[in-house]
């Protein structure tokens, strides 16, 4: 099945940038903020990058000019909601539009320009595994940092004290208060970390995936890492598997659609948002896992009685 | 007495203000993509520059309007503040476009690529097909593997009428050759057309041909050392090595035609189609990579379109399923090509109903 092998690395690339944008939005969600502006900020991300590595030539200039972008988006958002208690869903909303038409102003100049893309890393013996290899050990630095933050996410939020603290303030920010957190700090930490992997999610593509600047070329891939992260219940193994398949099937059906499989196009174009559904509804059956699971302190705003 | 002398004043600058304006024509666009899309918003915006420059007359754009409830009230918002004529250039402004038209009859609409008219509503599109067929004479004589891959944005006849006359030409030349299409469902979508460019090459083909207006899919040809062609401008400062050449939409003359037919007083509501002939579909240069003989052969295909010799949609032509649909001799006639639903033979792929 060598169509296999090809289909798996398009698969890889198709899904990292959901990954990031959905790890970014899970810490933000387990903080308690709903951020609906992943979107502006994942664009921010991907026409800073590119004009980064166009001015300065540098990858990692790039990849560092991104971060600063979804942060400096983030910050925006935090100001809002934060400190002028604003509704976090409207200006979520705000902040995509805002970051989508700043992203198609700030990227004028940039029409047109041609990049190669960023370089492929190979990991000296292990790529040379027969067909592992070529899967696993052969990526930019970018798919690479995103496993490796699948890692670090699941260990801070599991193994260490700092991600107790985190999930405390989501659950219930009173309770946090009270303990002596300053939960405003936390969150204010936590959405830039969003936006930050948002930025990145953006920069994988307009340095890699597709390595050029055209406006609004998420194309909605902010929305779906939202949609992503509730279907992984706000655990970070699932994200990773909710970003594959989603990754998956969005190339699977073109795949097919190329063998001359007989389903209509636009139903293998539905597949993907059709499987997010109907996990969803799996999910929803069990309520006690939901809750478990959820930040019972998810889109409240916070404030303190004392 | 103050209030009384401000009102007349008032309406006094709005009558002067409302007479200057109409005095001086206004134009209107509205693109179905951004203007950056260096595809076929980008051309569109051209043909806006090139009336700025000729007629000196004030023009203003939206672009990125989505298809569907949004363009009317874009469309509405150009009638509503001076314009004397709007260009709708995209098929899925139609309707918004009539309804509008309905309800301003002293503003004039062209609609690009639709089919419905009225009084003060014209149609016009380019015979993209023609360019195609030179597209497919190229790619059936470079193709090494015999598939050829096509993204497709929607299954509209404009489409249609774009994969198959770019499979008669392949096959006129290399009948073994066989095209398979992927359908995106959407315009533009860099990341999903690389996606689709990817899977075609992955599954054995050497030459891409798409519908969608981004130049992600000349990218992924270009690193992948495969070969591709441009859509509705020259891409090739994203794929010097890998594009052999490009349909290139040349809308200027039309416009500034049109504008001045407002400007003049002798508009009337008329479908144009236009071709290579008349200027509207250009070819971008060839690429390094095509030889001498193809582009003889390529020429020769594109003078016997512009003197009449070679139409093509010329007979006999076989349908998918293998019936025999034109004869030798007849040629598919404008109405039926309006309203192309069928695929030829050597089409891989599926026509959504």
């Amino acid at each position: 099945m060598d169509l296999l092998l090809p289909a798996m690395l398009t698969i890889i690339t198709a899904a990292t940038p959901l990954l990031f944008a959905a790890l970014g939005e899970m810490i933000t969600e387990k903080s308690g903020v709903l951020n609906l502006g992943l979107e502006g900020m994942m664009i921010m991300g991907a026409i800073t990058g590119f004009v980064a590595v166009h001015l300065s030539g540098s990858v990692t200039v790039a990849i560092l000019a991104s971060i600063l972008a979804g942060v400096f988006m983030a910050a925006i958002f935090a100001l809002f909601v934060l400190k002028f208690h604003a509704s976090q869903v409207p200006t979520g909303l705000a902040l995509t539009i805002f970051g989508i038409g700043l992203s198609a102003l700030v990227g004028q100049s940039m029409i047109g320009i041609a990049y190669n893309g960023i370089p492929t890393i190979s990991i000296p013996l292990l790529s040379k595994i027969p067909v592992l290899g070529a899967l696993l050990f052969e990526h930019d630095f970018l798919v690479y940092l995103s496993i490796a933050m699948v890692v670090a996410i699941h260990y801070f939020l599991n193994k260490t004290r700092a991600g107790l603290i985190l999930r405390a303030v989501g659950d219930s920010h009173d309770a946090a208060h009270a303990m002596g957190y300053s939960v405003v700090k936390i969150r204010f930490m936590a959405i830039l970390f969003g936006g930050a992997m948002a930025g990145l999610g953006g920069a994988y593509l307009s340095l890699a995936y597709s390595p050029l600047w055209v406006e609004q070329m998420t194309a909605g891939r902010g929305w779906i890492a939202l949609a992503l992260v509730v279907f992984a219940c706000w655990r970070t193994g699932r994200v990773l598997l909710g970003a594959y398949l989603f990754g998956g099937i969005s190339i699977l059906q073109l795949h097919a659609q190329a063998l001359g499989i007989g389903i209509p196009s636009q139903v293998m174009s539905m597949l993907p948002y059709l499987a997010t559904i109907f996990v969803l509804v799996i999910i929803s059956r069990d309520i006690a896992k939901i809750k478990l699971n959820a930040p019972a302190s998810l889109g409240r705003a916070f404030h303190p009685s004392r | 007495m103050l209030k009384r002398t401000l009102i007349s004043l008032l309406l006094a600058a709005g009558i002067a203000f409302a007479g200057s304006a109409s005095a001086e024509t206004k134009v209107g666009f509205i693109y179905v993509g951004p203007i950056g899309d260096h595809g076929w918003s980008y051309q569109h915006e051209q043909g806006r520059l090139a009336v700025e420059k000729e007629l000196g007359v004030k023009t203003s754009y939206v672009e990125s309007v989505p298809e569907g409830a949004d363009a009317e009230r874009v469309i509405r918002q150009l009638a509503t503040s001076g314009h004397d004529i709007i260009f709708t250039t995209s098929f899925g402004f139609m309707n918004p476009t009539l309804k509008v038209a309905k309800q301003f009859k002293n503003v004039k609409f062209e609609h690009a690529t639709g089919y419905k008219r009225a009084d003060n509503v014209s149609t016009y599109s380019a015979r993209f097909y023609e360019g195609r067929a030179i597209l497919g004479t190229i790619a059936g004589k470079m193709t090494k593997s015999n598939v050829v891959g096509y993204i497709g944005s929607f299954p509209i006849p404009e489409v249609i009428r774009g994969i198959d006359a770019f499979t008669l030409a392949l096959r006129k030349v290399n009948p073994e050759a066989t095209v398979k299409v992927v359908w995106v469902n959407t315009w533009f979508d860099p990341g999903k057309e690389s996606d689709a460019a990817k899977a075609l090459i992955d599954q054995g083909v050497d030459i891409i041909t798409q519908h969608t207006d981004s130049p992600a899919p000349l990218q992924v040809a270009e690193s992948r050392g495969v070969y591709a062609f441009g859509q509705a401008s020259d891409m090739k400062a994203f794929a010097p090595k890998a594009q052999l050449t490009s349909i290139v939409d040349n809308w200027n003359d039309y416009y500034i035609e049109r504008v001045k037919a407002v400007m003049d007083g002798t508009w009337k509501s008329t479908d144009v189609w236009d071709g290579i002939k008349p200027g509207m579909v250009e070819m971008a240069p060839y690429g390094d990579a095509v030889p001498a003989d193809v582009r003889k052969l390529a020429d020769e295909v594109k003078e016997s379109i512009v003197n009449g010799s070679f139409h093509p949609f010329q007979g006999p032509i076989t349908n998918q399923k293998g019936e025999v649909v034109v004869k030798a001799g007849e040629v598919v006639s404008d109405k039926e090509l309006a309203g192309l639903n069928w695929f030829v033979e050597g089409v891989e792929g599926s026509l959504p109903k």
